[in-house]
């Protein structure tokens, strides 16, 4: 376990040291959701490396990442504990087999913690051996409103009720991260919580910075290339820009293929890789995909 | 931290509440929290400052060019930093801070209030005064169900939008994949049983069951409020309003859009309790009203950047327009396409087809009609609940078979 980064400098470090290549602003609000324990909300497109921020941090501090995976008809019994029914049954039926059913006893013996089986809340709320625990909420905008409301008591006090054991509450806070694909508009109650930071399309330098070392294999100039590629093709009216994740699936895809240079054919063959959908891909494919490459390269001989 | 926090707070104070008059939702807990924040990351750059007030009081992407602003026109004092780090330290303060405080609060007020705020549309401009026979065969109410919105006098709007907020727009609900305990539900449900049998000490009497709990679909609204559309769109939003804002009505949420020449999300405004001060707000926002009609390209804004936000968990869509369109019909159809395929229904409300011998003949109707589940007719009090009795029933499709027969035919 390693002490919480003491500046914003240390907190990109310590991001850095995870190949994490955070910008400023990033730093900025991270290293405040370490120091004022608050929870930290990020939004953006989907692929921007919202999640990777969350496994970074855990890496960095030595923490045990705990994550909740948001769904639609998402309920406490998913997201805090369960009981584990079967046990309790056999226990039941033992119970009577020996023949001294006592009722007291069996009920304070059903309802312990060797038939509770933990889920994400309330293993972020137990104690853990290297500090408290990295705590990350994914596409929280996917579960319905009534377990957004649910999750309010959760974050702001660090304490879940289990109506057998009583409330559980966390010895230490754990540090959350809340991410959001904004497919819909979360409360304002929960956003209040939070610290908020919106997570954008990286810049070219940045980008670059990155794919050298996600994808440390692809060539610098073939690395230059794609970067530039892509962020042309931002700048496209495309119904779904593509990510920094598949910036780095696609130059992994090229490596795998032994590009050593982007050429129209290529691009046309490894489309799948960056852009999701068919709309996109038949906009793009073919004349348009040249006509973006050698700008981009005209654009590359200039500078 | 100095134990007496000076002018720092207050600074950070006035500056919530200038961000608050330029339409930021911030309460006065987050202002504490940026104070707070501002001590933890302390007085490095400007930067790191920008980036902590902004993760305090910001909390929606469209809020963040409007803190840029404020924040820029606020803390523009070159001498800012250190005029800021002095207030942290004690021994060095000065005495003008509180001054500075007062200019940049000035100096922000009038940033923000000089410019004079946009106008509200022209409030229901008075339609022509149609002289009309009210004889006493039947009832006011009745007449005006089925009077066209676009031949209503002030008065009998008035009267119209009484009748109109007391209507429903009945929906079915959908099954969902959560459960709620039901006697008659198909599911077991152990953990009830479980906790019904350990009553009588273990003894498994009967089981409990579940079933899936039902949830009610939103509903997405894209009201034209182009020129050719004026007095309907108006009264529909009315309707609209009323149906966002009737309690235990079915519908999960409503969101509403407006389009002229440019998309405008008016679901925050249509929250307001009152109508006219809902529409007043929506208005004041939307900067088109009475324009020119650009549906193709409205459309390709709402289906980039909203559908999968708004139409993810089964929404039905209510798209009001006249459907005379300049842009180019092709795009048009692909627009209607994708937005067809991303809706549970898609209903279309067109104040023209209120005439007997309506064809399908402009271009941009023909490129619309056969992207819609239903097509039906909205100007007057009675269509609106005729399309109550539509949107449960499932295969209704109003005109838009007939309507897409006769094209065919004309081909």
């Amino acid at each position: 376990m390693t002490d919480l980064p003491g500046s914003i400098d240390a907190t990109a470090e310590m991001l850095a040291g995870q190949g994490y290549v955070s910008p400023r602003a990033l730093s900025t609000v991270v290293f405040l959701a370490l120091k004022l324990g608050r929870p930290l909300f990020l939004e953006g497109e989907a692929g921007v490396g919202k999640t990777e921020i969350a496994k970074a941090i855990a890496a960095g501090l030595g923490r045990r990442l705990i994550r909740l995976q948001c769904y639609e008809g998402l309920d406490a019994a998913s997201a805090v504990c369960d009981w584990n029914f079967a046990a309790q049954m056999i226990a039941i039926r033992t119970a009577e087999a020996a023949g001294g059913a006592d009722r007291d006893a069996l009920k304070g013996e059903l309802f312990t913690e060797d038939y509770l089986i933990e889920r994400p809340l309330l293993a972020a709320m137990r104690p853990q051996a290297g500090g408290a625990p990295v705590l990350l909420i994914d596409e929280l905008d996917r579960t319905d409103e009534p377990f957004e409301a649910f999750l309010l008591e959760a974050l702001s006090d660090f304490q879940v009720t289990i109506p057998e054991l009583g409330t559980i509450r966390a010895p230490e806070p754990p540090i959350v991260i809340l991410t959001s694909n904004r497919t819909r508009e979360v409360h304002d109650a929960l956003k209040r919580r939070c610290l908020y930071h919106w997570v954008d399309y990286p810049d070219a330098a940045r980008e670059m910075q990155i794919l050298a070392t996600r994808a440390p294999e692809a060539s610098a100039r073939l690395t230059a290339e794609v970067v530039a590629f892509v962020q042309k093709l931002r700048s496209e009216d495309l119904f779904k820009k593509p990510g920094v994740a598949e910036t780095i699936d696609w130059a992994k895809c090229l490596v795998a293929l032994d590009t050593i240079q982007l050429s129209p054919e290529v691009i046309a063959d490894t489309l799948g890789a960056i852009l999701k959908y068919q709309d996109d891909i038949q906009k793009i494919a073919g004349s348009e995909a040249a006509r973006l490459l050698s700008e981009v390269k005209r654009e590359a001989a200039f500078t | 931290m100095p134990h007496d926090p000076g002018a720092l707070p207050r600074n950070i104070a006035h500056f919530a509440r200038a961000l608050r008059r330029a339409g930021l939702p911030i309460g006065p807990g987050r202002v504490v929290d940026a104070v707070r924040a501002v001590e933890a990351a302390g007085f490095t750059s400007r930067g790191d400052f920008y980036h902590t007030l902004m993760a305090c009081f910001v909390s929606r992407p469209e809020h963040r060019a409007v803190f840029a602003q404020v924040f820029r026109l606020f803390w523009r004092d070159p001498q800012f930093l250190e005029h800021m780090m002095s207030l942290l330290l004690p021994a060095v303060r000065g005495v003008q801070e509180d001054k500075a405080a007062e200019a940049a609060e000035r100096r922000a007020a009038e940033a923000l209030l000089g410019e004079s705020l946009p106008l509200l549309p022209q409030a229901e401009e008075p339609p022509p005064e149609i002289e009309i026979d009210a004889r006493a065969t039947a009832s006011g109410e009745e007449r005006l169900r089925t009077l066209d919105f676009e031949l209503m006098s002030n008065d009998e709007i008035a009267e119209a939008k009484r009748m109109l907020a007391r209507l429903d727009l009945p929906v079915k609900p959908l099954a969902t994949r959560r459960g709620a305990p039901d006697a008659r539900g198909r599911l077991i449900d152990a953990r009830a049983s479980l906790r019904a049998a350990l009553r009588r000490g273990g003894e498994m009497q009967r089981l409990s069951y579940r079933a899936p709990r039902p949830r009610w679909p939103n509903l997405v609204v894209l009201c034209d409020i182009s020129g050719s559309m004026s007095s309907y769109s108006r009264l529909v939003l009315h309707f609209v309003h009323a149906v966002a804002n009737r309690k235990g009505q079915g519908w999960a949420r409503v969101h509403a859009f407006t389009f002229g020449t440019r998309l405008t999300n008016i679901t925050r405004h249509l929250a307001r309790r009152d109508v006219d001060a809902a529409l007043k707000a929506a208005g004041a926002e939307a900067q088109d009203w009475s324009g020119g009609t650009r549906i193709g390209s409205s459309l390709h804004v709402f289906n980039r950047d909203w559908s999968r936000r708004v139409l993810g968990q089964g929404a039905v869509v209510l798209l009001i327009s006249d459907g005379l369109d300049r842009d180019d019909p092709a795009a048009l159809s692909r627009e209607m396409q994708r937005l067809h395929l991303s809706a549970r229904r898609l209903i279309w409300l067109n104040p023209l087809l209120r005439w007997d011998g309506f064809a399908p003949k402009a271009a941009g109707i023909r490129a619309m009609l056969p992207h819609v589940d239903c097509f039906r007719a909205a100007h007057s009090i009675a269509s609106l609940e005729d399309l109550g009795a539509a949107i449960t029933a499932a295969g209704d499709a109003g005109e838009r078979d007939r309507l897409l027969a006769a094209m065919a035919d004309a081909r």
